[in-house]
């Protein structure tokens, strides 16, 4: 434990020297990277030792605080979730020293830095946490410091709207965690948290508390139609914070969802139907945005609601075999929703951070003034792809393997007699159409960005990454790759957590049969690997020398840049499919007569939930407030001495009632 | 199982080039033509083979990349399926999703490589090919879990194994037409035939696969050329052994029965191709869509 204690305190104060560090000049940068990645090896040292002996770190220390010890307990869950944590946040802070270096930034430089490794040790504590008021107190660490990453560049407005939606949004949350650990704090007795299957309550507490966790670890997730913060968020702050953000942060949300239904002994269907109905509608709708975004880091953010989605549906999956007793489904199902936390966690770290250095060399997010990145940045657009192809859930990387887990709990329960957790089946096509979906986009996004000619002057004098950059993205990458051409060595640490969750040791067996043929894929894996590799030297070889051509333009010599598929219209056919769910704004593009005017065209799509739903309803609200108050508070004496009058009749004619 | 899967690869290497010449020498019998030889796919690759390059200035590695990806992902996957009742080299439970997340590698990069050129056709033909894929791939799933409802297991071994015939006769014969039916489509989508897309088309404009591929040449496009037909035989197979479910016995018999399945099915696609035109781009999505509602009414078949 004590490397554990020793982490979390490096990394949480890794950014105080720099406070002391003079404001021109380096800013203590480098001491500030160190700590990071001192903290986070300690911290993977001490899940290693958790892992390794497959006992869980426990310290209880007393508390002046009324309500129980300061309780930490490390167990094989929290490591499925802190090890991507350590990864993305060293990867970050080495990230930082190129991309936001201190003498280029001397206004927030340092303050970036203090609240990087500030909600890096909150959300270690929170994980750790085994007592409801410690947990909440890092979750209000981790919320604050994410706000104050979010309006990192304060100066800009957008940054400041995006954060005060994300601290109204947290807020939210926040209360709905003070009334779920009440309840279950009189549930339980105590307000440490209950163990595995301890918590034998049935009816309207129960569903009480699986809501208000649902709704306030729901909002920090991102799922539909709880995501309004998380694509401001994200595209706000700068891009390591954004990889962080949505690597890790959200999956705290995750993580609290996950703890909190593995408190409870008996689980209703109607609990995981909810949620696998919620993560199906977050997928769906959070890839279709995200196709529809012409803004780099706003569709990046957008996928991550759509792969909280997938989590959620497999989490959903995991409670409809534990309500039915079905163990093989709860062993998939949970497995996939871990593996696919660590995933998301590293390819999407790995696609904000190539974002990043495209941003860096280009000076813009607009995707349509990209273009032929791929000759200035090759070693980008190389670690992009590997990104891209990993979040599409393609082999040999990553995503596919925990989507793979999830195709077999959803088929597996296709296959289960009788009246059981069928629903569980539509994971399957739901999942084949947000992997589709994400496939174009992907290919959009990657497309538009890396080939082709470039479209702006930006785009043409963009330069390569600095070392410094690529470092942490190529260890992301490879990390990707390991968990695509390895994924055996994974077992143990998903057993582990599984056998955890559903507090039954024998629960692992129903993982152990159907992980078998990973050998297999891991084997095409490699197989794939080596042909595509083969075949491209070949290829490139025997096309050394050759003749060099325009691109066939059907016979038009005159060929330009801006002539190429925008990401607008290439994503143009789906995002009209999907108007039903989207409601996109077109302005202009009409031509009109036989020698048509210059025209103009524009595209836009805002967030549902966020800009159709929310912000015209509180808008009204605000206006309906203001005329109450314009009528009661009019400023005339007369009408006050009546209120008071009033008042005090209501209150005697009470008075004589009781 | 060396030599298993040796064979396996040769009946498909060598076999493949042919179903594209059968449906075009059907195409000319409707047509009142004589037709090019039915060995004529064999002859371009060979000349496509010896030709050179030429490749636009714009494009990068990724543009070598589609072709290769189009031909070594329809090779593994062939090693995860039986053909007809001869059984697959590799085989094991949940292989099925490996079959398809291949083919969608191939899309991506066979996209990608489109991308590369910086042709507004090409971009255009992309943009299609994403668009109509991921609409059929529900289709797909839902096919694929009618099969596995049926057969109990989870490989592509035992989705098509000889449990096929019984399975036809009792209560999950509708179910099974409505399958090979939605099967059929999704074959021709991914396959770029008509109605979905014309491979003759000679206006950019209207074309999806074919413009996709326009700046192809020399080896790569003969590997493109290549990489189609093996996907046609083996998207073609899940076909074939669904409809002709018999196990003989004896692998030769096996073997004819199978082949002689593809051929029919090429003569049937040229069919379809001489009776039907086109559809418009607009409908294509409507037409996918309503076959993935056809293979949920198998599904709920299956299921009841």
């Amino acid at each position: 434990m004590g490397w554990f204690v020793a982490g979390l305190l490096l990394l949480g104060f890794s950014g105080v020297p720099g406070l002391f560090a003079a404001r021109a000049g380096g800013g203590a940068e480098k001491l500030a990277c160190l700590l990071v990645w001192a903290g986070a090896a300690c911290g993977t040292l001490a899940v290693w030792e958790v892992l390794k002996h497959g006992v869980p770190l426990v310290l209880d220390l007393p508390w002046a605080i009324p309500g129980g010890a300061l309780a930490l307990r490390v167990d094989a869950l929290a490591a499925v979730f802190l090890l991507p944590l350590f990864l993305v946040a060293a990867s970050g802070a080495l990230y930082g020293l190129a991309y936001w270096p201190q003498r280029a930034h001397p206004g927030n430089g340092r303050r970036l830095r203090l609240f990087f490794g500030l909600i890096s040790a909150g959300v270690m504590l929170l994980l750790s946490a085994a007592n409801s008021l410690l947990f909440l107190l890092a979750w209000e660490f981790m919320a604050l410091s994410g706000f104050f990453l979010i309006t990192t560049e304060e100066h800009q407005s957008e940054a400041r709207e995006a954060g005060f939606i994300y601290l109204v949004a947290t807020h939210t949350g926040t209360l709905a965690l003070f009334a779920l650990f009440a309840l279950l704090e009189q549930a339980a007795g105590s307000l440490l948290f209950p163990g595995a299957g301890a918590l034998t309550l049935k009816g309207a507490e129960a569903a009480a508390i699986f809501l208000l966790g649902l709704f306030g670890f729901g909002l920090k997730a991102g799922l539909v139609p709880l995501h309004i913060w998380l694509p401001g968020a994200h595209a706000a702050a700068p891009s390591h914070a954004s990889a962080l953000l949505s690597g890790v942060m959200i999956k705290t949300g995750i993580y609290g969802l996950t703890r909190l239904t593995s408190f409870f002994a008996e689980i209703p269907p109607w609990w995981g139907a909810t949620l696998l109905a919620l993560g199906i509608l977050s997928g769906i709708l959070g890839v279709a945005l995200a196709l529809a975004q012409h803004d780099l880091k706003r569709l990046l953010a957008y996928h991550s609601v759509e792969n909280i989605g997938i989590i959620a549906l497999s989490l959903g999956m995991a409670l409809l075999g534990r309500s039915y007793g079905v163990e093989a489904l709860v062993a998939l199902g949970l497995a996939g929703a871990l593996l696919h936390v660590v995933n998301h966690g590293l390819f999407k770290s790995l696609l904000f951070l190539s974002a990043g250095a495209v941003i860096h060399a280009t000076g813009t997010r607009e995707l349509d003034h990209y273009g032929g990145l791929l000759k200035s940045q090759p070693w980008t657009g190389a670690l992009f792809l590997g990104g891209a192809v990993a979040i599409s859930g393609l082999p040999p990387f990553n995503g596919f393997i925990s989507e793979w887990l999830l195709y077999l709990g959803a088929f597996g329960a296709a296959q289960t007699e009788g009246p059981g957790p069928t629903a569980a089946l539509l994971a399957a096509p739901a999942l084949a159409l947000i992997g589709g979906l994400a496939l174009a986009c992907f290919v959009k996004v990657f497309g538009v960005t890396f080939l082709g000619a470039p479209r702006s002057e930006a785009a043409h004098h963009a330069h390569e990454a600095p070392f410094l950059m690529r470092a942490p993205m190529i260890a992301l990458l490879l990390a990707c790759a390991w968990i695509g051409l390895l994924p055996q060595t994974l077992v143990p640490l998903l057993e582990q957590a599984v056998a955890l969750w559903s507090a039954a040791p024998e629960a692992s067996a129903g993982l152990s049969a159907p992980l078998a043929p990973l050998g297999w894929i891991s084997a095409l894996a490699w197989v794939l690997l080596l042909a595509l590799a083969l075949g491209v030297w070949w290829l490139r070889r025997r096309a050394r020398g050759a003749a060099r051509a325009e691109t066939w333009g059907c016979g038009y010599a005159l060929p330009s840049a801006r002539m190429q598929y925008s990401a607008s219209s290439f994503a143009d056919f789906l995002v009209r499919l999907l108007r039903f769910g989207l409601w996109s704004e077109r302005h202009g593009g009409a031509a009109r007569g036989l020698f048509p005017e210059p025209g103009q065209f524009a595209s836009h799509t805002p967030d549902l939930v966020l800009d159709r739903g929310l912000r015209p309803a509180f808008c009204g609200l605000a206006w309906l407030f203001r005329r109450l108050r314009a009528l009661i508070q009019n400023g005339l004496s007369a009408c006050y001495l009546l209120y008071v009058a009033l008042t005090l009749i209501v209150l005697l004619l009470l008075g004589g009632f009781f | 199982m060396i030599a298993h899967l040796l064979l396996h690869l040769l009946v498909l290497l060598l076999f493949a080039p042919l179903l594209p010449g059968v449906i075009a020498r059907t195409k000319a019998r409707f047509a009142g033509r004589q037709g090019p030889p039915l060995l004529q796919p064999y002859y371009d690759l060979l000349r496509l083979w010896r030709k050179g390059f030429v490749l636009s200035r714009t494009t990068t590695w990724v543009f070598s990349a589609g072709p290769v990806v189009g031909l070594v992902v329809p090779l593994l996957a062939a090693l995860l399926l039986p053909f007809g009742a001869l059984s697959a080299p590799l085989s094991f439970e949940g292989d099925l999703i490996l079959f398809v997340y291949l083919f969608a590698l191939a899309r991506f990069f066979t996209a990608a490589a489109a991308l590369d050129t910086g042709s507004s056709f090409e971009g255009m033909g992309a943009a299609r090919e994403v668009t109509f894929s991921c609409l059929a791939e529900p289709t797909l799933m839902f096919a694929l879990l009618v099969l596995a409802k049926l057969s109990g297991g989870l490989s592509l071994q035992t989705l098509f194994g000889a449990h096929l015939p019984a399975a036809w006769g009792s209560g999950a014969g509708p179910a099974l037409g409505l399958i090979l039916v939605c099967l059929f489509v999704v074959l021709l989508v991914e396959n770029s035939r008509i109605p979905f897309d014309d491979p003759n088309t000679h206006l950019e404009l209207t074309m999806i696969h074919e413009v996709m591929v326009l700046d192809h040449s020399g080896p790569a496009f003969g590997m493109i050329l290549y990489g189609a037909a093996l996907k046609l035989m083996v998207l073609g197979s899940l076909l074939v052994r669904l409809a002709l479910p018999w196990n003989s016995g004896f692998w030769l018999f096996d073997l004819l029965i199978y082949l002689g399945g593809l051929l029919l099915l090429a003569v049937l696609i040229g069919v379809v191709e001489s009776v039907m035109a086109r559809l418009r781009l607009v409908r294509v999505p409507q037409v996918l869509i309503g076959t993935s509602l056809v293979s949920v009414f198998a599904l709920v078949l299956v299921l009841r």
